[in-house]
């Protein structure tokens, strides 16, 4: 799944490791979350949707609209 | 690459399991040796070495229920599933060839060894993917 979490990231200046502990997860999984190779949970999208005081929508993109395009 | 906690607990377990299960081998065959196992303490006996060969299945079970991180979890199950289909379809394979005399006869236990080789192969197949991904 598409997501802006990269760009968010470096809007912050956090490494990966940085966002990692702030989500409490390892740094593996906010990469794979990253490159989309892995979507997260409900409940982790929205610690992520929460750390950046944004909605879900505004982070990840919904696949099914992007199948549309 | 740090530990979290549930792996610590996994690793720690594992390592405990394994030398008891190198002890526990270790004593009933040289029990055995000198007295031959038989009636019920020797089934009991004879089971001993089995049991914290069991207890990996269960510590691999509860790391599943302890990991916070869904990612590795996921990674974990996947890891997992590669093993038992990778065991499975070898004990399958090779059962047929035994049946029609054409391999020799192997113990059950293999299967477990079959498991825990095909873990190995459920970890390169979670670094291909990881690969083949861009990581």
């Amino acid at each position: 799944m598409n997501n802006r979490l990269r760009v968010l990231r470096a809007e912050h200046a956090w490494s990966q490791q940085d966002l990692a502990e702030r989500l409490d997860v390892s740094r593996q999984s906010v990469n794979a979350i990253e490159t989309g190779r892995y979507d997260p949970s409900l409940p982790l999208a929205f610690r992520i949707a929460d750390l950046f005081g944004m909605t879900i929508e505004e982070i990840f993109q919904n696949p099914s609209k992007e199948t549309e395009k | 690459m740090a530990m979290n906690k549930a792996q610590r607990r996994y690793a720690r377990s594992v390592i405990l399991l394994m030398t008891g299960y190198v002890l526990t081998l270790f004593g009933v065959v040289s029990y055995h040796n000198n007295h031959p196992l038989h009636g019920a303490l020797g089934y009991v006996a004879g089971v001993l070495p089995a049991l914290p060969v069991i207890g990996v299945f269960f510590v691999m079970g509860r790391y599943l229920v302890e990991e916070s991180d869904e990612y590795l979890r996921a990674q974990t199950v996947r890891q997992s599933l590669v093993a038992t289909g990778f065991a499975m379809s070898v004990a399958t394979a090779w059962g047929f060839l035994e049946n029609f005399d054409l391999v020799p006869h192997v113990y059950a236990y293999y299967a477990a060894i079959l498991w825990f080789a095909g873990l190995g192969v459920g970890s390169c197949a979670n670094k291909l993917l990881e690969r083949g991904a861009g990581e």
